[in-house]
């Protein structure tokens, strides 16, 4: 539909333009400007993936992702950083999914007359605010929370917890458009039934927005995966291999900061880090594209 | 009143074990009805007195009051707007579903009061089913779209759920169309077939009261005709009351006929009576209009 | 459609087990935010309660181990930086969403798009080590030393250059095809068009799309703590390294004890209600003008 949006204006407008010799220049200038500014961004980009890339390539290999750092991380690996990464990715999803799926039923399915709305545009808000706080606030609280108030020190679980803060009001919101946009005539019919509407839930809707729903899930593992200053005052800096989820866990994305800022000599690995979390990152973006194609899709019926 | 019974501790999703035997003990709380029969001898299934629908403070249908015959096929006809799909959804309590629906009156099925908010709703939907003009099979196997209510319903016996699956598949004429293919998904059939696996989906629950919103609209001419075919072989197995816009369709399908209208921005019950007699020879002057073509 | 329990006082087992449940996940979440705040007021409580807000802006200068801590040049230096990044991306972003919309030939728009989200995505920490490795080198070869506010507004305005870019090209797709329509049929050539009529009517979901971008850059730490060189001053030039109120609290927190974390916890919290703020100009622009726009 965009395609057609776009032919339509660029035929229509191409065809209009060049009248007069002061219209004419205007409209180069614009285009031109245009021109520059998207080549510019690009540019600047590819300037930076490129470096990315060129820097990161050597530091490729088995070995790498699998042996544990040494020499301060000079050398050796990110085994033990990749173990602790998804170890705190765990945790953060085991908060997130039943809290998040819970809330996000609640604002798409239930309505309370006033006080159920007042309640429910409340929970938007807080969460529109929520997304919106600064990650190291979030460090600052989860440092706070779970650190000293609830005495988990700085531990994968506090990590994790924290993130799942910070990865809430993403997911909810991808889970609850998704869950508002399944057709409602399941719904009628479900009821017609004599269906409760939690068997309406677990066998018809969330199945029909289960792609919506785990392409909201990606999004915000990926934001969890590039989320650092979080993690510096819960989960901590240790790189060894954590024993437990009590233990402190260097996740992907503090280890890149610690190369670069701390250890003269870290470039390399900060550079192959870098590499190996983009490329994680473009997985599951690329994931999460095609399970939004596919739930589109599959909103159109045949008849 | 009724006060809401605990019956659908048995309908639990995540798996109760409730066999046929407890189903049939525990009461519904519309008392147990006979499927069928009647029909020409007219003894009313649903009775309906001063029943007043309204949305949000506007009336859309005033004290209507009718009764139902058991097994026959009782035709809602009149132009738009006038309130017949309110009525059809107050029949199975689906206008507590929409947000400031307004109910005033009384629906009795089987004598049973409908209309107190403490009724088990599911129960009672599971007795009187209801087919949308619009198909709407659940995004599941063919299968699974009959077989999930009836477990969700209390049935578990894989051989019994089998029997009733492929029961109600004949009952509609699909089984020789679908039954090599049960596990194929739903929305892979044609319109016409969707709707009549929807009307297996309501069959299978053992109904004894079918309500039709305009079932064929949506339907291409063949399709349409099978449906219709399969209304018609329902008569005196359930009771039938269906809306259409169609009025030959009415003439060839309903025994009995309600004829609609608005009046003063409010949809009203004009005539009611057994469909030949409302057709040809209409007591109300709005009727004869209609019937003839000359008005809506 | 949302099931209304108003008209029915039923609900089944399992129905009043899921209100139970959702409605206490999500009774949870609305407590967080307000968690966050109790939290932060409580730690910074010790050095609000000796002299209030006013010590944070009229003392010395920012000396820990005397007990100073005026917040002003690092809340000089945040709000330089966003600014200047957010004057960069801006025209930027909204370019290349026109470039996108009206100028890219068809097979570039796609690809554009996807590279965008890509963008959008990459963790600050890598920006901050490109930042570091490629261009504070650059400029410190241009003007020394090359960690200063400018390294700063540059690299927020990378980062924030996707998702200004972003939401502009969803609020410019929104503009509806007949106003575009209508403008090409008075002849206006693609500049008047684009100008006159696009850019106007996507001013409002662009306005909310670089009010989040602004809360973005407010509220990056790691990129500027590893460009902008850290020294507390309030910056009097581009080239002076200057220390934000994220990265001090980044730098700071791990040995900071009593009075100082009391203080960091309270830049936290100023930092905490601007963004705040912002967000909620944010949804009112959403809501005021009926169109949401999600942002990526």
């Amino acid at each position: 539909m965009h395609m057609s949006k776009q032919s339509l204006s660029i035929s229509d407008l191409n065809s209009f333009s060049g009248r007069s010799s002061t219209r004419l220049s205007g409209d180069v200038i614009l285009t031109a400007l245009v021109w520059v500014a998207a080549t510019l961004v690009v540019g600047m980009f590819l300037w930076l993936l490129g470096d990315l890339f060129f820097h990161g390539f050597n530091k490729l290999s088995l070995s790498f992702l699998t042996d544990a750092p040494q020499n301060s991380g000079r050398e050796g690996g990110i085994g033990t950083i990749l173990v602790s990464t998804l170890l705190i990715l765990g945790v953060a999803l085991l908060a997130t999914l039943p809290l998040g799926l819970g809330t996000a039923v609640y604002l798409s399915e239930f309505a309370g007359g006033k006080t159920g709305d007042k309640a429910k545009q409340l929970i938007r808000m807080s969460l529109n605010m929520l997304a919106g706080v600064p990650s190291i606030v979030f460090g600052l609280f989860g440092n706070a929370l779970f650190c000293i108030w609830l005495d988990m020190g700085f531990s994968i679980w506090s990590g994790g917890l924290t993130l799942a803060c910070m990865m809430l009001p993403l997911f909810i919101s991808t889970t609850e458009a998704g869950l508002s946009s399944v057709s409602n005539e399941w719904r009628q019919g479900a009821s017609a039934l004599g269906l409760s509407h939690a068997a309406a839930l677990w066998h018809v809707l969330l199945p029909a927005a289960a792609p919506a729903i785990t392409a909201g899930l990606m999004l915000s593992i990926g934001r969890a995966l590039a989320e650092t200053a979080a993690l510096i005052f819960t989960s901590g800096y240790v790189d060894r291999m954590p024993e437990s989820l009590a233990d402190s866990g260097r996740a992907l994305s503090v280890h890149i900061y610690d190369m670069s800022m701390n250890v003269t000599g870290g470039d390399e690995t900060a550079y192959g880090s870098a590499l190996i979390l983009i490329v994680m990152l473009v997985l599951i973006s690329s994931v999460a594209v095609s399970l939004t194609n596919r739930f589109l899709a599959q909103r159109i019926t045949p008849s | 009143m009724n006060t809401p019974t605990m019956n659908t501790m048995a309908k639990e999703i995540f798996g109760a074990d409730s066999t046929a035997a407890h189903e049939k003990t525990s009461p519904y709380t519309l008392g147990n009805v006979e499927q069928g029969e009647a029909c020409c001898i007219p003894v009313p299934h649903i009775q309906v007195e001063n029943l007043s629908v309204a949305y949000q403070g506007k009336t859309v249908l005033e004290n209507v009051s009718l009764d139902i015959n058991k097994g026959c096929i009782t035709a809602l006809i009149g132009p738009s707007g006038c309130g017949k799909t309110s009525f059809l959804s107050s029949l199975n309590r689906l206008t507590d579903l929409t947000l400031g629906c307004q109910v005033a009156g009384d629906i009795r099925i089987d004598g049973m009061d409908i209309t107190s908010p403490g009724l088990d709703v599911m129960a009672l939907r599971r007795k009187v089913g209801m087919i949308f003009q619009k198909p709407n099979p659940f995004p599941l196997s063919i299968r699974r779209n009959i077989e999930m209510p009836l477990r969700e319903h209390g049935i578990k016996n894989r051989r019994e759920l089998e029997q009733r699956i492929a029961r109600a598949l004949q009952d509609v004429g699909l089984w020789e169309e679908v039954s090599d293919r049960l596990d194929a998904p739903a929305m892979s059939l044609s319109g016409g077939q969707q709707q009549r696996l929807c009307i297996a989906r309501a069959l299978a629950l053992e109904p004894s009261i079918l309500l039709m919103d305009e079932p064929c609209s949506a339907l291409d001419p063949i399709a349409s005709a099978k449906v219709e075919a399969l209304i018609q072989s329902l008569c005196k197995r359930y009771t039938v009351v269906i809306v259409t816009h169609n009025l030959a369709q009415a003439k060839r399908v309903a025994n009995y006929a309600a004829f609609f209208w608005m009046s003063e921005r409010v949809g009203k019950l004009i005539e009611f009576g057994r469909c030949q007699s409302l057709f040809e020879s209409p007591s109300h002057e709005l009727t004869a209009a209609y019937v003839t073509g000359v008005s809506g | 459609m949302i099931w209304s329990r108003h008209n029915t006082s039923f609900l089944s087992r399992a129905d009043s087990a899921l209100t139970q449940v959702t409605g206490s996940t999500a009774l949870v979440v609305a407590v967080l935010l307000g968690l966050v705040l109790l939290l932060l007021i409580k730690e910074s409580g010790s050095v609000l309660s000796d002299g209030g807000w006013t010590s944070f802006f009229v003392s010395d200068g920012w000396y820990p181990q005397s007990d100073e801590y005026n917040l002003l040049p690092m809340l000089w230096a945040t709000l330089a930086a966003s600014l200047g990044a957010v004057l960069i991306a801006l025209p930027l972003g909204v370019m290349s969403a026109v470039f996108s919309r009206f100028y890219a030939p068809a097979w570039m728009v796609n690809p554009l798009r996807r590279i965008m989200v890509l963008l959008a995505g990459i963790p600050s920490v890598v920006y901050g080590l490109w930042g570091l490795t490629v261009l504070v080198p650059l400029l410190g070869a241009w003007m020394p030393p090359g960690s200063s506010l400018l390294s700063a507004i540059l690299i927020l305005a990378l980062m924030i250059l996707p998702t200004v870019s972003l939401t502009s090209e969803a609020a410019l797709s929104a503009v509806s095809p007949a106003s575009l329509q209508g403008a090409a049929a008075l002849g206006l050539s693609r500049k008047g068009v684009v100008l006159g009529v696009a850019l106007p009517e996507a001013r409002a979901g662009i306005l909310t799309g670089a009010l989040l971008a602004t809360m973005r850059a407010l509220g990056e730490t790691m990129a500027v703590l590893m460009v902008a060189g850290n020294v507390v001053q309030t910056p009097g030039s581009l080239f002076d390294s200057v220390r934000v109120l994220t990265a001090n609290i980044a730098l700071e927190m791990p040995y900071a004890t009593g009075d100082h974390r009391a203080a960091l916890f309270a830049s936290g919290l100023l930092l905490m209600m601007i963004v705040t703020l912002l967000a909620w100009l944010a949804g009112r622009q959403q809501g005021g003008d009926g169109r949401g726009h999600a942002h990526e």
